[in-house]
């Protein structure tokens, strides 16, 4: 009896995998399809509608600006979300779990509002769209995520090697540099990966936010939908995925045998 | 000694470059919205400062506004619901599994969170479409004789959201279900309940805390969306999001865009408030953990 409930419930989780990963996988196939036309049947492999991306001087310059884009938030929001983390984790004082709402609370504020907000701050001090909103965009909006990330870290490295350093002649900042932050690599790395994957991947507030004849990748694709499918979009989705998947779980491996190797 | 009276300054400095930001991105821009929610936007496309209420008694009594509010909700609702059907089999399975590569499993429930959802979105119009894989089957076996239409519906919005928040839900349910105690059901079954009987009375409790917060997360973020409806709706599916971008963006109305995003935050912040006064929010954080 039991027995059976467990295979059915197999079954089920097997058809929710299966409803997870079908579109993707059928994005990674179509952008291999030779034919012109952005659907099935499939007439043969071929790799024309990369060559076509690589062509295409509008997605190239997408690209750019979704890497530059991606590791500027990345740095910035992982260099505050540390200082924060460090003074939450770290110290007592009044006020406390507020201010660790209020970092928060980008995530909890639809992103659609943040986004018409700070628009509207923009067009109220008379400042045209430009690069650095768009950078300050995605920075406000992927710095919940790093001080989540690295706050659940610092939780778990204990105080006393930190004063071990402290009570050997270490200041406080040689204390950090050279104890606390080695052991918060994983989660720096961590931190700064789901910072950029976040940040390539936003759409919702880019629309909003980009400058006119700026494109980040995501919204290329959005408006290369308004046509029609075409084969190029799925292979642009194939060098997201690629971009987006293959690089965190690399960036993750590597944390890992980071992490295992003693520092020095 | 002197190192010790000093630390109390410290956390201000440490916290203010991510305090500012949130100040001046968030809090200020936020409060500027509620300002301009009260302006007038005159016949030439600019702004009267002042207090006026038009935009309100539009948004609040305009019945095309209160039906896409209703229908959002609606939606985000029924997608809610069908993430919590789906995803919390597939959690418990791979809470419980004993099969060797379960990290395996795990990787793969966290691998769609990586994925682009613009990328997820639109790749539904290749399953969908008029010749998607769904209509090329169906006439490969000889049950259509011309593509069927299936896109561009509340259905297909449905559909998309799902993809998009069923992730967020099983790994909050897979969060809540791993932390719990192994013995307990065996615990409940030494005492003689059925297996089911032990699953309502034991785990499904213990897993509410998991369930509510992936429930918050696919409501309020279903709830906001206006990609998914660009998308995978039709014409008359657009959803409250959707008139915030149509009237900041395509009309310039900013004092009726920031009424109606008002609305919007005033609801969704009620969900988030009322899910942090019974639950708490620190529920939340533990799937980052």
């Amino acid at each position: 009896m039991q027995n059976k409930g467990w295979i059915a419930l197999k079954s089920y989780t097997v058809l929710v995998y299966l409803f997870m990963f079908a579109p993707v996988t059928v994005v990674v196939l179509l952008s291999f399809n030779s034919s012109q036309f952005g659907g099935f049947p499939i007439e043969g492999l071929s790799l024309r509608w990369f060559e076509a991306l690589w062509n295409n001087a509008a997605i190239v310059r997408a690209f750019q600006t979704s890497l530059l884009l991606g590791s500027l938030t990345a740095l910035i929001s992982t260099a505050m979300g540390i200082l924060a983390s460090l003074a939450l984790v770290r110290y007592d004082f009044p006020g406390k779990s507020f201010l660790n709402t209020l970092l928060i609370a980008p995530v909890l504020v639809p992103e659609v509002v943040l986004a018409v907000a700070l628009l509207l701050f923009l067009r109220w001090l008379s400042l045209p769209k430009n690069f650095l909103m768009l950078l300050m965009g995605h920075v406000i909006f992927t710095l919940p995520f790093v001080i989540l990330v690295v706050q659940a870290r610092l939780v778990a490295i204990k105080r006393v090697y930190e004063e071990a350093a402290l009570s050997l002649g270490a200041n406080k900042v040689q204390a950090f540099m050279q104890v606390t932050l080695p052991l918060l690599m994983p989660a720096v790395a961590a931190g700064m990966l789901f910072a950029f994957t976040v940040s390539f991947d936003d759409i919702t507030g880019t629309l909003f936010w980009k400058p006119a004849g700026v494109e980040t990748v995501p919204t290329q694709i959005f408006s290369m939908l308004r046509n029609s499918i075409s084969p190029e979009i799925n292979a642009l989705g194939t060098v997201m995925i690629l971009v987006t998947v293959a690089l965190p779980l690399l960036g993750a491996g590597l944390a890992r045998r980071l992490s295992r190797t003693p520092s020095n | 000694m002197a190192s010790d009276r000093r630390p109390n300054l410290n956390p201000i400095i440490l916290l203010t470059p991510a305090m500012v930001s949130v100040a001046f991105l968030l809090v200020v821009p936020v409060a500027f919205v509620v300002v301009y929610s009260f302006w007038l936007r005159t016949s030439v496309g600019g702004e009267q400062p002042g207090f006026y209420l038009d935009n309100w008694v539009e948004v609040l009594t305009d019945s095309f506004y209160r039906d896409i509010l209703f229908s959002t909700l609606r939606i985000a609702g029924i997608t809610t619901i069908l993430c919590a059907l789906l995803g919390y089999p597939a959690a418990f399975f791979v809470a419980n599994t004993r099969f060797r590569n379960k990290a395996l499993l795990l990787l793969l429930l966290m691998l769609p969170f990586w994925i682009s959802y613009i990328i997820r979105t639109m790749s539904w119009i290749n399953i969908l479409g008029v010749s998607g894989a769904f209509n090329y089957l169906l006439e490969a076996l000889s049950l259509t004789d011309e593509p069927l239409q299936m896109l561009y519906n509340e259905v297909t919005v449905i559909l998309g959201l799902l993809h998009f928040l069923l992730p967020f839900m099983i790994l909050n349910i897979y969060v809540s279900l791993d932390g719990m105690d192994r013995d307990l059901v065996p615990a409940a079954r030494s005492l003689g309940t059925t297996p089911w009987q032990a699953f309502l009375e034991v785990t499904l409790p213990l897993s509410m805390p998991g369930l509510a917060a992936g429930g918050l997360l696919c409501f309020v973020l279903g709830s906001g969306t206006y990609i998914t409806p660009l998308v995978l709706g039709g014409p008359t599916d657009a959803m409250f999001a959707n008139l915030i971008y149509e009237a900041i963006i395509t009309q310039l109305n900013w004092p009726l865009g920031s009424a109606l995003s008002i609305v919007l935050l005033l609801i969704l912040g009620s969900v988030v408030l009322l899910y942090n006064r019974y639950l708490g929010l620190n529920q939340l954080y533990k799937s980052f953990s």
